[in-house]
């Protein structure tokens, strides 16, 4: 039951693009087409729920040593390690995937959502339903990050169909591209914030 | 170009908000208010000038293969540092700024100043180049907070301008954000046309 709310808070009542700020230079970069949108989407889910995994293992480690402050140094350097090793891997199992995602990949390393999942699930302390707040375990964290990035692909596939159809609009000289874009994003917000009632 | 034109061109020609629309996340996310929003952007310019003038010093020593892992370690080694003196000294506005402190480390500003600006000049000069984009973005961001804490709460840096009943709680929510910034963007290119 508490990994269903996990992953409904995760997709809807917090998501990370509209209520949380993570990862907001790729939705307003390659959002122009839902096709490119829904590729990065998937590239995006796919190096978050790893990355999730990896350095909340990795963070044990850490612990161990006692030296949790090297927290964001090694963090960074995981992923973007990881997004290599995704992108080589990729280029030999799957090359259709490889040129679809082609471009994306590299860039996802400087994606603050990676890093900011990964670095909320191992500091911040979450309670569902009035239950004792406590850090995840891995179970919880993988379908927290799973899930959060289920809702990062929710927003910008639902953001560039918008600004597909934006674009057959007149649109004020000073508001064409990013301004008239950005409004859409705070309009889209605002529907999003009719889920903050559901969960806690 | 001499040293003044770095620094102006960091505020208005090339405000990093404004214009070139870089670090876009904080920028949205710590907002709230206008000592928030002075906070994040005072943060973000100290490791700026620091990687900015680190980088420009060691460039030359880096093969050109393994540069941004390389920049990325200086960068972090710099957002370490600052998060453990934030912690420290200023613990509230720590908590406040929270997760986007560390995640200084991913400000697409710092790495692109990197490898636009300071790969390519002396050290004293991306030092310069650190100040103007610094202030340019300490600038947007207090004036995106000063605009949503009035609006929002009716107050500017704490001081009450507005009663509280004709506030519009929304700005200081999260479509506030996206909102005013758009309007924001905007007043900025037609003022500097």
């Amino acid at each position: 039951m508490e990994y269903l709310f996990i992953i409904i808070s995760a997709i809807f009542v917090n998501n990370i693009l509209l209520s949380q700020f993570l990862g907001v230079c790729p939705f307003l970069g390659v959002s122009s087409k839902v096709s490119t949108a829904a590729g990065m989407s998937g590239a995006v889910c796919f190096v978050i729920t790893l990355a999730t995994v990896v350095t909340f293992l990795l963070n044990k480690l850490l612990l161990s040593f006692d030296i949790a402050y090297l927290q964001t140094i090694v963090f960074i350097l995981v992923i973007a390690a990881l997004v290599q090793m995704v992108e080589i891997v990729l280029k030999k199992i799957s090359p259709s995937l490889y040129k679809a995602l082609g471009i994306f990949l590299p860039l996802i390393t400087t994606n603050c959502a990676v890093l900011g999942v990964a670095l909320n699930v191992v500091t911040k302390e979450f309670s569902f339903f009035g239950g004792q707040p406590h850090l995840f375990n891995l179970a919880e964290a993988t379908v927290y990050a799973f899930a959060t990035s289920l809702g990062y692909g929710l927003a910008m596939i639902l953001f560039a169909g918008l600004r597909e159809h934006l674009s057959f609009n007149k649109v004020p000289e000073a508001f064409k591209g990013v301004p008239i874009a950005l409004v859409t994003a705070g309009l889209l917000a605002l529907a999003f914030m009719g889920f903050s009632g559901m969960v806690y | 170009m001499n040293k003044l034109q770095i620094i102006v061109r960091g505020i208005v020609k090339e405000n990093p908000t404004f214009v070139l629309l870089l670090g876009i996340c904080p920028t949205l996310a710590t907002t709230t208010s206008a000592l928030n929003g002075m906070s994040m952007g005072l943060a973000t310019m100290a490791v700026l000038i620091l990687s900015n003038m680190t980088i420009s010093a060691i460039a030359r020593f880096i093969p050109d293969k393994v540069r941004i892992p390389s920049y990325i370690v200086v960068i972090a080694t710099f957002v370490t540092l600052l998060q453990l003196l934030m912690q420290a000294y200023v613990p509230d506005i720590y908590a406040t700024l929270g997760l986007f402190i560390p995640l200084i480390v991913v400000n697409c500003i710092i790495l692109g100043r990197a490898e636009a600006f300071a790969n390519k000049n002396g050290v004293v000069d991306s030092a310069l180049d650190g100040v103007g984009i610094g202030l340019g973005f300490t600038l947007a961001l207090t004036l995106l907070g000063a605009v949503r804490e009035l609006l929002g709460g009716g107050s500017l840096f704490g001081w009450r301008i507005i009663p509280s009943d004709y506030n519009i709680l929304a700005f200081v929510l999260a479509p506030g954000a996206f909102i005013v910034l758009a309007y924001l963007i905007v007043a900025f290119k037609k003022l500097t046309k």
